[in-house]
């Protein structure tokens, strides 16, 4: 490999972007692709498979055999409210592997004590978002109830394309944010991205209980990432 | 957390490299690339390797890492890629081979 594909790699990486390494090692050449770059027949179809899927491996394309080195970025979960659905959600989510952080601006909420081992932040979301962005990687799980800490990260969510927006609330509460959203000038489409009520229908009663249909649905939506994507866009 | 987690930790083998490359060391970078059966370590793994025989990341887990890096001390010397392959049905695998029975190929390479 070349040190200035190294070094693009790399780049790539540390800005959570997806990037798959394409090497043929009978020639010893390896080119990087990014998800944004357009891609054309066999060799792009294998690409934006392998964007969705994840997976690396050997894969013959018109009769050359190439490696496929794909690199995601991992998959992060942002919970805003330190409520006592988060307390279960956020080390459930941990042993499933995500990077977890927990944001309130509730400082009676927002303490070591009520999480420990998690990464939380008693300050408005606007402010951590603007430090930590949200992105395509990223999952944002609003649960406080209070349209004045929940609505800004669920625009910030929508806008950067977080791979999963969910909010907590009956459907009265939710058609009212819709107006709210509207209002500040999402469109529907971007807006029906929202999953409200929050997580998968398993009857779901307790908080923990609550945390596990959010949970699955997080996964539904990370899994299915690809899939998501040409949907919005047909 | 805006990077990944072992670019976070600095254990990850390709900023390693990368580092490595930047102080002057010859560097091999062995991949591994394909999996048969369990293999400890999934397709896409890294080892990567300096020119003494110091190396961070695995390809294994620890069962053939030792015959890697000799291999990757060849592949710096004379620049030339090499495919290596281990696994229970390879004669060497008495020497090196998986514990658990697998198979991997391991693609080793200059980064220059």
């Amino acid at each position: 490999m070349e040190r200035d594909v190294l070094t693009t790699l790399n780049r790539e990486r540390a800005a959570r972007r997806a990037a798959i390494l394409v090497s043929d090692f009978e020639n010893g050449i390896s080119t990087l692709y990014r998800e944004a770059d357009t891609r054309e027949g066999a060799l792009g179809a294998a690409l934006s498979s392998a964007f969705d899927s994840g997976k690396s491996g050997m894969v013959e394309i018109d009769g050359q055999k190439l490696f496929f080195n794909v690199h995601l970025p991992s998959a992060r979960l942002v919970i805003i409210g330190a409520v006592h659905i988060s307390q279960a959600l956020a080390p459930m989510a941990r042993i499933a592997g995500f990077d977890v952080e927990i944001v309130d601006p509730r400082s009676a909420f927002a303490t070591p004590e009520r999480f420990p081992d998690t990464v939380v932040t008693a300050e408005w979301p606007d402010k951590v978002l603007t430090e930590r962005p949200l992105d395509a990687f990223t999952a944002l799980v609003a649960v406080t109830h209070d349209p004045k800490i929940d609505d800004g990260p669920i625009e910030a969510a929508l806008r950067a394309g977080a791979f999963y927006v969910g909010a907590l609330g009956s459907r009265k509460t939710h058609s009212k944010r819709v107006d709210r959203l509207r209002a500040s000038g999402l469109s529907d489409g971007e807006i029906a991205r929202i999953r409200a009520p929050i997580g998968l229908s398993i009857g779901a009663a307790s908080p923990a209980e609550i945390a596990v249909a959010v949970l699955a649905e997080v996964i539904q939506s990370l899994r299915s990432r690809g899939r998501e994507q040409a949907e919005r866009a047909a | 957390m805006t990077m990944t987690d072992d670019l976070g930790r600095g254990s990850d083998p390709l900023a390693i490299a990368q580092r490595w490359i930047g102080e002057g060391r010859k560097v091999a970078l062995a991949t591994v690339v394909e999996t048969w059966g369990s293999a400890p370590r999934p397709v896409g793994s890294h080892l990567v390797i300096d020119g003494e025989g110091n190396f961070e990341g695995s390809v294994s887990g620890g069962c053939v890492e030792g015959a890697v890096v000799t291999e990757a001390l060849d592949v710096i010397e004379g620049g030339a890629a090499k495919m290596l392959e281990f696994g229970v049905a390879d004669e060497t695998a008495w020497q090196v081979g998986l514990s658990c029975g697998g198979r991997i190929a391991v693609h080793v390479e200059p980064v220059a």
